[in-house]
């Protein structure tokens, strides 16, 4: 049973009603009077040079308003980590892959702007398209940037404890090679925004679907040359993120430069086809690992090599080259880890962060291998992995302190639900079972750019009358649930029920909050807004103190009625001037009633204005001294097991998924059902990656499925049935013990497929996607192999 | 040139000019402010769209305006009464089915029409329903548990 009044229960959540109706508002449900259309004038060839831009005859089209490029937007370089922005808001010189922006036009509707953008013409030299990875390291490939050699965007190369050392220690060695293909979010609202410059003002309001109005907020005052004050970012709902939305795309940024010629609100949107060549999704990951382990199982060394196939341009790059190795480093022991990784520009999309950024195929080759390793010294895989596990309070090689960790608890949860023992190895032919671990960070420990800045602040308000307190953060509601987790938290702190609490967020106005990612808002959010509701509910108990001569401690605040811990005092007198301030009211409180929150607070009114608390939050200095200690500290992490039972049809190599387990450790549970749907839609993306996503392109790097119906994400038909366990560890860095769900859950869901499809068919598949033709494939290779 | 077309939306009758190329989800969302079908792919792959038309669940971004003359349409809207919201939408609610709430519409309308014939239907044949809407949030489960526990009474 819960001690909390509010929290740790499933509570429906406070912006589904209007979701449930139509009446939420997304950015393309918005419209502003006299608004502007944009339309983007986007490279058709993967590698060029410019030669001329000209845009008379565009300009010259009725309805046109205003025609920009880069001799108007200028070349301020922007992108997401300041180590490397490469990026222009327009192409001025070079494009580098199909769908570079090259120019924005404004005009009274859609047909015409679009019909404008396509009147521009511009004169290139076509250069060769470098589409792979070798094609782009190859000796005498052009460089896609000048000042990175061999098109290496960025390269790690780190070694904890020592490799060789630990390898030699190892009775048993394993190396194995394992390949990915670029992923697209596949959310459901493709990007829009709509920017409102004032010419009188000088003010621009940015309404956008962004995961992260702070950074947005940013980079437009930077490349637009404006005082951050002047700028302000506004989300509406918006349509799922998973990470695509965590940086700024050039559209939010054309749509302002539109605005701020024309001095009229400038409306754009992406089609499904432009989502796709933004891209900014998972990367394609090409990962060589050799992991040693001794003969009773234990771990002593692991080398990562790997190979990120990067796009044009680096967006969150940086991040997720170091992010592929240094999530390796746990939740197991392992004293020695080396990792290689090379981050290189390729002529297509850049790539970006998704779900568990960097670490899901680093995950599906290293927990492959651990069966592999656990088969070969016949150990249970479960055992395997127990026996090498960590335990709160243990620091990984790289320096990520385990301060909670249920990891054990985990695995046991989905081992007794899914009858493991009597499955593992014992199921028919064609029929599998596999399990895998992971764990992910909750948030991450330092801003993106080099700042002392609190991750998030939090202001809580109450009204006059007391009866609703207002919340305001700057953190993004993208649908995984903040919004009414925040109004929880708010609401168990000051003791008073959430209905009585209204949410407002994704407003840079409302405060600094770094946004939706990295898993960071329960803790991070949730911590700001602790502080606010704490500092108003002293507050109150401050005035009622004074007001009753009763010492603050000796009394509370819960389900919205002021406890007093030892004698009833006589507050007749404050009920009398409640009721005073409001005669003729139909809601005041009788005479043998206890003291409300609402009396308490229209007292505190009374006696200091407006009450309110200012609540701010950011984490304690993180991680190890070497370089690229920052990426994947955490305050916190979140683990989760998982195991998969799927049907291999070896006819076809069409493989069905029959069910899935997972339990996620999330620290305490603020709003249970929120991190059950948080498991069951990570595990929904894992299952599409492993299974069919794969954006394509041909020999001259168009993408040839940028749409939902040839890139395929799993449908209620390709789904299964989840078991969702919630497991609950506290954790002494979070909110009420509280740390992540959103992306952890999706770390074990490719390698416990690949592990289940080798239970079923004995064979290792070392590629993604697990398509009929490539399983089919890889049967028939093992017969001929086998002579069978 | 502009044609005239006469059709039902939530039981309230409307006239309309509307061009020739203009579909009826466009119709809806920018003519008529019924914002609550969304537009995520504009090709019918994903049924974020989805209205009820003469009963049968459609993508109207693929139906044109010109084509929706003289039919019944019901959209997300008409769902909520004076007694509140629909024990679908209800139902959605209180399970937890809605995340970012992009494809709800469409969704809520696909398993409306399955209820209306099926009032007790299996997983299969609620996953079968809602199998033109996708979903890149809930992974389904809530959605279909929803759907499930409407009470068919209702």
């Amino acid at each position: 049973m819960s001690n909390y009044d509010v929290i740790n229960s499933n509570a429906p959540r406070v912006d589904t009603p209007a979701k449930a109706t139509g009446k939420a508002i997304f950015i393309d449900d918005m419209s502003m009077q006299d608004m502007l259309y944009g339309a983007l004038l986007q490279s058709p060839i993967a590698h060029g040079k410019i030669l001329n831009i000209d845009v008379s005859e565009a300009k010259k089209l009725k309805g046109v308003k205003t025609v920009v490029t880069a001799k108007e937007a200028g070349l301020i370089p922007y992108g997401v980590s300041p180590a490397r922005y490469d990026e222009n808001i327009f192409c001025h010189d070079r494009v580098r892959y199909i769908g570079d922006e090259i120019a924005a036009v404004a005009a009274v509707d859609l047909e015409t702007a679009m019909e404008a953008a396509s009147l521009i013409k511009v004169d290139y030299e076509e250069l060769p398209a470098l589409l792979t990875i070798e094609d782009a390291m190859a000796d005498g490939a052009s460089l896609l940037h000048e000042k990175y050699p061999q098109n290496i965007c960025a390269q790690v190369n780190q070694e904890f404890g020592d490799f060789e050392a630990g390898l030699k220690q190892a009775d048993i060695i394993k190396t194995t090679k394992f390949k990915s293909k670029r992923q697209d979010g596949a959310f459901l609202e493709p990007q829009g925004c709509i920017a409102d410059f004032n010419k009188l003002t000088e003010n621009l309001t940015l309404y956008s679907s962004t995961q992260v109005p702070h950074y947005v907020q940013r980079i437009l005052s930077m490349v637009l040359k404006l005082p951050i004050g002047k700028v302000r970012v506004i989300k509406p709902y918006l349509g799922a993120g998973f990470g695509i939305k965590a940086g700024t795309n050039t559209m939010e940024i054309a749509s302002c430069l539109l605005s701020m010629q024309t001095g009229k609100p400038v409306k754009m949107n992406y089609s499904r086809e432009q989502v796709f060549m933004f891209g900014r999704a998972r990367h394609q990951f090409t990962h060589t690992m050799t992991t040693g382990a001794k003969k009773d199982g234990t771990l002593t060394a692991l080398k990562n090599e790997c190979y990120l196939d990067g796009g044009a341009y680096t967006s969150f790059g940086i991040a997720t080259v170091y992010y592929s190795g240094s999530l390796l480093g746990g939740p197991y022991k392992l004293p020695n880890m080396k990792y290689d990784g090379y981050r290189i520009y390729t002529n297509k999309p850049a790539c970006g962060a998704q779900r568990g950024h960097g670490g899901v195929i680093a995950r599906a080759c290293w927990e492959q291998q651990l069966d592999m390793i656990a088969e070969e010294l016949c150990i249970d895989p479960i055992e395997l992995r127990l026996k090498n596990m960590m335990v709160a309070g243990d620091i990984t090689c790289n320096d990520f302190n385990m301060s909670s960790l249920g990891m054990k608890e985990c695995i046991e949860e989905i081992r007794d639900s899914s009858e493991w023992n009597e499955k593992k190895g014992k199921l028919p032919k064609g029929k599998g079972i596999g399990m895998a671990c992971g764990f992910f960070v909750s948030g991450a420990g330092y801003p993106i750019y080099r700042s002392d800045t609190y991750h998030s602040t939090a202001v809580i308000k109450l009204t006059e009358d007391g009866g609703t307190a207002l919340l305001y953060t700057a953190s993004s509601e993208i649908g995984q649930g903040s919004d009414t987790t925040m109004g929880m938290i708010a609401a168990e702190t000051l003791g008073i029920p959430l209905s009585d609490f209204r949410i407002e967020s994704g407003d840079t106005d409302f405060g600094v909050d770094l946004g939706a990612y990295s898993s960071r808002q329960t803790l991070m959010t949730g911590h700001a807004v602790y502080d606010a509701a704490k500092q108003v509910k002293e507050q109150i108990l401050e005035v009622l103190a004074k007001e009753l001569s009763i010492p603050v401690e000796d009394m509370d605040i819960k389900k919205g009625i002021i406890l007093f811990k030892k004698s009833q005092p006589d507050f007749s007198k404050l009920r009398e001037i409640y009721i005073k301030e409001h005669r003729g009211w139909t809601d005041n409180p009788n005479a043998d009633e206890p003291l409300t929150f609402k009396e308490a607070s229209r007292i505190a009114f009374l006696a200091k204005g407006i009450i309110s608390g200012n609540g701010k939050y950011k984490p304690h200095q993180l991680g190890g001294k070497f370089k690229g200690a920052a990426v994947g500290t955490s305050p916190a992490y979140g683990c989760s097991a998982q195991i998969v039972e799927l049907t291999v049809d070896k006819e076809t190599g069409q493989i069905t998924i029959d069910n899935m387990t997972d339990a996620h450790d999330c620290g305490l549970a603020i709003n249970k059902v929120s991190v059950e749907g948080q498991m069951e839609g990570s595990l929904s993306m894992g299952l599409g990656e492993a299974m069919f996503e794969e954006v394509k392109f041909d020999s001259k790097g168009r993408i040839i499925n940028a749409n939902l119906a040839e890139y395929k994400i799993p449908t209620a038909l390709d789904m299964p049935p989840v078991k969702a366990i919630v497991v609950e560890s506290s954790e002494p860095n979070g909110p009420f013990g509280a740390k992540e769900v959103g992306e952890g859950a999706i770390m074990p869901t490719i390698p416990a497929i690949l592990n289940a499809v080798y239970d079923a068919i004995g064979i290792r598949i070392f590629e993604l996607p697990l398509t009929p033709e490539r399983v089919y494939q890889a049967i028939a290779d093992y017969k001929k192999r086998k002579g069978v | 040139m502009k044609q005239i077309i006469n059709l039902t939306i939530n039981d309230k009758k409307y006239e309309v000019a509307v061009d020739a190329n203009l579909t009826l989800l466009d119709l809806l969302r920018y003519q008529l402010g019924l914002t609550g079908a969304k537009k995520g792919c504009e090709l019918g792959d994903c049924g974020a769209c989805a209205v009820i038309m003469d009963g049968k669940p459609v993508n109207s971004c693929l139906v044109l305006a010109v084509s929706a003359n003289g039919k019944d349409i019901t959209t997300i809207e008409g769902l909520e009464d004076e007694n509140g919201l629909h024990p679908l939408q209800q139902s959605f609610v209180e399970k937890g089915a809605i995340q970012c709430g992009f494809c709800t519409s469409g969704m809520i309308l696909s398993g409306k029409t399955l209820l209306d014939k099926n009032p007790n239907p299996t997983d299969k044949e609620v996953r079968s329903a809602i199998s033109g809407n996708l979903c890149r949030c809930t992974g389904y489960q809530k959605i279909i548990e929803a759907v499930q526990s409407v009470d068919s009474d209702i």
